[in-house]
């Protein structure tokens, strides 16, 4: 204890705003990232809306071609790298610490950096709408429509170096999970103990790191190419454009399962909590989002069938891909056999979950239709695609992730979300999103390609164009309600227990609602997989502790990364706009940062007994 | 599963037919679109029994075991089960066997190259922002916007982009290929019937993507014969010669007719009896070819954005020169 008081020190404490900026607290993380995601989700959620505006009826002049363009440019990189992602790392950081019987994550201060790299980078993409140079290329930015002959302006720039900065983040994220699920784990929670949701989020972690250095590397050459006139993808001087989409989708078809693997996590702890069953073929489960994960890296050239690769490399892909169903077959069933013979309650996360497993379904059924290749080359870059991945994106991804909020929502705020809200959320939701998506197909195998700003008239297209803006309208009221459900919410006071849904399985439902700033007072002994459920079937109450109470080190608040981002984000617009002296300064800052960071030691603090006694809230 | 068949003929019965016969995929025109087609029906079909089985498990479990009210009772803690992991392993390995056979089978199937065959015709496609060229290298024409092909001969593409990627597509006949830009792609295509089929360009390439389409015309190898000598024939010039000049000086430093003229902007001859004005200005509507026109060389910016061709005030075309040079290529038809 004196060991401990010697290099423990008073450490400023900040309360306010200036908390959540140098906050390293992963729960506080979390909901920077889910107040940021869902920030970014609701703008692109105004652009889908948009679109589907102007698609309502044929030749219709809402919008112009190009201002469509960018519209559905930046819907699909705001949702998937600005929403999507953002949202499953809050709840990455919200829940795997807590799962795993971890007080944080193992780099802190590398969590608060990739989220302020991440939110920077958002900013700096979005900022091309005020700057009037908006990407619009599409979320592929195929060259060369992206390179600088074709995309003169700097809207494509924003999309690199937005993407740029948000990806160091996303890779930081990655590093971080991965480390503290391998060595941050209670005494006794083998690998083979994990909740399912803390295995989906290491596996994606481990898709992070090697899938995002490839879009790394990608943006750096397509950077060089328009700003520094370099070749990489330029025909003219010896570069090659087919060279990107490898690049592209070596990267972005791992983003497919880095998104839908941590959904699958949680439809796993949602299910077998709300059915009160342990999940069917745990290790069957394990193997299989092992597998997903290596099959996800053989099969990027399944977006490439048409691109002209040969009949060699279209065969082996086509094969390659329609072996991923197997093991995502056993995900589906391993669910429903959950669910049989559960004693299954429909809360709304458990709607959320149980609506996505035919909806997932559908999308996947379909994915293995457009691996047959030949097939493909009549679905590929039509409305039967966009069918397809609104269908594993929105119906499993976004479903997975309501299912997910809706769940962990009181250990994250300490109050359940409104029922009845969210019952309404769902089925305006899941209506409005079968409406909107189901058509599509359709649409797309009568002859419309996608990425369209209108279509003639005449064509077959026009009643189902008008029932997809119905239900995409339905989808905008849905994620209004859900946005109402947590201003109401907010309002209600924090009573949630540990255990609010009562069949809680996992070590997070061992301790307070929210948990407390150094989660467990006692590390806890895991005994087995479903630790708690374990400890509450032989009639404890709490779990056995793996050590004494004392003193716990936690880690100091820190500005740094927070003015680390901020230094990119200059250098950034620095790059863009050719002004190098403050691009210098920008990256002055940031580095300048790192230097403070090595050179000044700090040891973080440390809470005693007594203090923990008082409960010191998160 | 005595049950299950018949609602799976139904269902690809209802696909068959589908849509309009020259833009569809469900309503094949030709051998290529046709195959495709067969290996959708098939995927389709498996697809729908996967979907049905696991619909009615999931309605099943969702109904039989729902909580009541206030039960306390805890299930037996299942951990899994050999067998049933096994089968819902082995059958979709097996359900993907039969689709992965014929698809490996179309697959180096539609990839054979007539490019060296005689009997073949041989159509060099080149795609620009946004508009189609087609040169016919054996006969030494070029054409833009209406493919003309014979029936009941296979015609081999060579596809290339001059400027940004697209992709090459007619639905009713086949499926895509993309246009690089640098290098060249294959394909091949049969047209078993006479008639109009759309066609479409099929990846993003700028503002007026959605405009990009183009139709093909398949027509009997007589006519088909008429057509090439006709476009071989001496080019037809305005007969009154100040418009001639102006037509020469203001049009065909990019465009063509017959001999005369640039190639790179689309080859006007016989423009008048082409289907459309920019690839969807049909002219059996609105205010037909000459009018059509009209509004492309007063405003081309105004129909399709993004266009390369100049409008009336870069060009200093007057309104009467316009209407002349409408006027000419409206009715500049070829007969075949």
């Amino acid at each position: 204890m004196a060991a401990a008081h010697a290099h423990g020190h008073k450490v400023k404490r900040y309360s306010g705003l200036m908390d959540w900026l140098t906050t390293v607290d992963h729960k506080k993380i979390g909901i920077l990232y889910f107040i940021a995601g869902f920030f970014f989700f609701l703008i692109g959620g105004l652009e889908a809306i948009i679109i589907r505006i102007q698609l309502l009826k044929p030749m219709n002049d809402v919008v112009a071609g190009d201002t469509f363009n960018e519209l559905i440019t930046m819907h699909g990189t705001t949702m998937i790298f600005l929403a999507a992602m953002p949202l499953l790392f809050a709840l990455m950081n919200a829940v795997i610490p807590l799962q795993i019987g971890a007080r944080d994550v193992a780099f802190p201060f590398l969590n608060s950096l990739g989220f302020w790299t991440f939110f920077f980078g958002g900013v700096l993409l979005n900022l091309s709408w005020f700057a009037g140079a908006v990407p619009d290329a599409g979320w592929t930015s195929y060259v060369p429509l992206a390179g600088s002959i074709y995309s003169s302006g700097h809207g494509v720039d924003y999309y690199v170096l937005g993407l740029q900065i948000a990806g160091i983040g996303t890779l930081l994220g990655g590093i971080n999970f991965m480390a503290t699920i391998i060595n941050m784990r209670a005494p006794g929670l083998t690998f083979m103990r994990l909740p399912m949701f803390t295995w989906a989020i290491f596996i994606t972690s481990a898709l992070i790191v090697f899938a995002f250095p490839a879009l790394t590397v990608g943006l750096v050459a397509l950077m060089f190419d328009r700003l520094f006139n370099a070749n990489f993808f330029d025909v003219a001087n010896g570069g090659n454009g087919v060279l990107w989409e490898h690049i592209f989708w070596v990267f972005g078809h791992p983003e497919v399962y880095i998104l839908i693997l941590p959904a699958f996590g949680i439809i796993s702890e949602v299910v077998s909590t709300f059915s009160r069953k342990r999940l069917f073929g745990y290790s069957s489960m394990v193997f299989a989002t092992v597998l997903i994960a290596f099959l996800g890296f053989m099969v990027w050239a399944h977006h490439m069938f048409t691109t002209g690769l040969g009949p060699v490399a279209n065969g082996l892909f086509s094969i390659a891909t329609m072996l991923i169903a197997v093991p995502t077959g056993v995900k589906i069933f391993n669910w429903l056999f959950t669910l049989w013979g559960g004693s299954i309650r429909f809360t709304t996360a458990n709607l959320f979950a149980i609506g996505f497993i035919p909806t997932f379904v559908m999308g996947g059924v379909t994915g293995v239709m457009l691996a047959s290749a030949p097939a493909d080359y009549q679905y590929h870059d039509t409305y039967f695609v966009v069918a397809h991945f609104h269908y594993v994106i929105v119906g499993g991804l976004i479903l997975g992730i309501f299912a997910g909020l809706h769940y962990w929502w009181p250990k994250m705020f300490g109050r359940i979300l409104n029922e009845t809200l969210g019952k309404i959320t769902f089925w305006t939701f899941f209506i409005g999103f079968h409406l909107t998506f189901f058509v599509q197909h359709f649409l797309g195998l009568l002859g419309m390609p996608r990425r369209v700003y209108t279509y003639l008239g005449g064509q077959g297209y026009d009643d189902m164009n008008f029932i997809s803006t119905i239900g995409a309208i339905l989808m905008g009221i849905g994620t209004i309600v859900f946005l109402i459900n947590i201003f109401v919410t907010w309002a209600k006071p924090r009573n949630a227990s540990n255990d609010p849904w009562e069949d809680g399985r996992s070590l997070e439902w061992t301790i307070p609602s929210p948990p407390p700033e150094y989660n467990f007072k006692q590390t806890p002994l895991v005994r087995g997989y479903d630790a708690w459920w374990k400890e509450k079937m032989e009639g404890k109450t709490a779990m056995t502790p793996a050590e004494p109470v004392g003193s716990i080190h936690m880690p100091s608040p820190s500005i740094l990364p927070f003015i680390m981002s901020v230094g990119l984000f200059i250098a950034g617009f620095g790059f863009m706009y050719d002004q190098l002296i403050v691009a210098g300064v920008g990256l002055a800052i940031t580095l300048g940062c790192m230097v403070v960071r090595s050179l000044v030691d700090d040891h973080g603090f440390h809470i005693e007994p007594e203090e923990q006694d008082k409960g010191v809230q998160a | 599963m005595k049950r299950l068949l018949p609602l799976l003929t139904g269902l690809v019965l209802l696909l068959t037919a589908c849509g309009r016969e020259d833009l569809s995929t469900l309503n094949p025109q030709g051998p290529v679109a046709e195959k495709q087609f067969e290996l959708m029906k098939l995927s389709i079909g498996i697809m729908a029994l996967v979907v049905v089985v696991v619909f009615a498990i999931c309605i099943y479990v969702l109904i039989r075991f729902r909580r009541k009210q206030g039960d306390k009772a805890i299930p037996e803690q299942v951990e899994g089960n050999h067998k049933l992991e096994v089968i819902w392993t082995v059958i979709p390995i097996v359900l993907l066997l039969i689709l992965g056979v014929p698809t490996i089978q179309h697959v180096f199937g539609l990839a054979k190259d007539y490019s060296k065959d005689k009997d073949a015709v041989q159509v060099k496609v080149t795609a620009h922002q946004y508009w189609w060229e087609f040169e016919y290298t054996d006969y030494g024409i070029t054409t833009a916007q209406d493919l003309i092909v014979p029936t009941g001969k296979k015609i081999s593409f060579e596809l290339a982009a001059a400027d940004v990627k697209h992709s090459f597509w007619i639905p009713s006949i086949g499926g895509k290929m993309d246009t690089n830009p640098g290098s060249t792609n294959r394909m091949f295509l049969e047209f078993p019937k006479e008639g109009v089929f759309r066609g479409k360009c099929a990846e993003l390439c700028g503002p007026s993507h959605a405009l990009m389409d183009f139709k093909a015309k398949a027509v009997s190898q007589e006519s088909f014969d008429r057509w090439v000598a006709a476009m071989k024939a001496p080019a037809v010039m305005p007969a009154d010669a100040e418009l001639a000049e102006k037509f020469t000086s203001q049009c065909l430093s990019c465009h063509a007719v017959g001999e005369n003229g640039g190639n790179s902007a689309p080859n006007l001859t016989g423009i008048g009896g082409r289907e459309t004005v920019g690839g969807f200005l049909f002219n059996d509507e609105g205010g037909g070819v000459e009018q059509h026109l009209k509004d492309w060389i007063t405003d081309p910016q105004g129909i399709k954005k993004g266009a390369m061709m100049p409008g009336a005030e870069d060009t200093g075309l007057t309104e009467e020169e316009i209407a002349g040079i409408a006027k000419y290529l409206a009715e500049y038809k070829l007969d075949y």
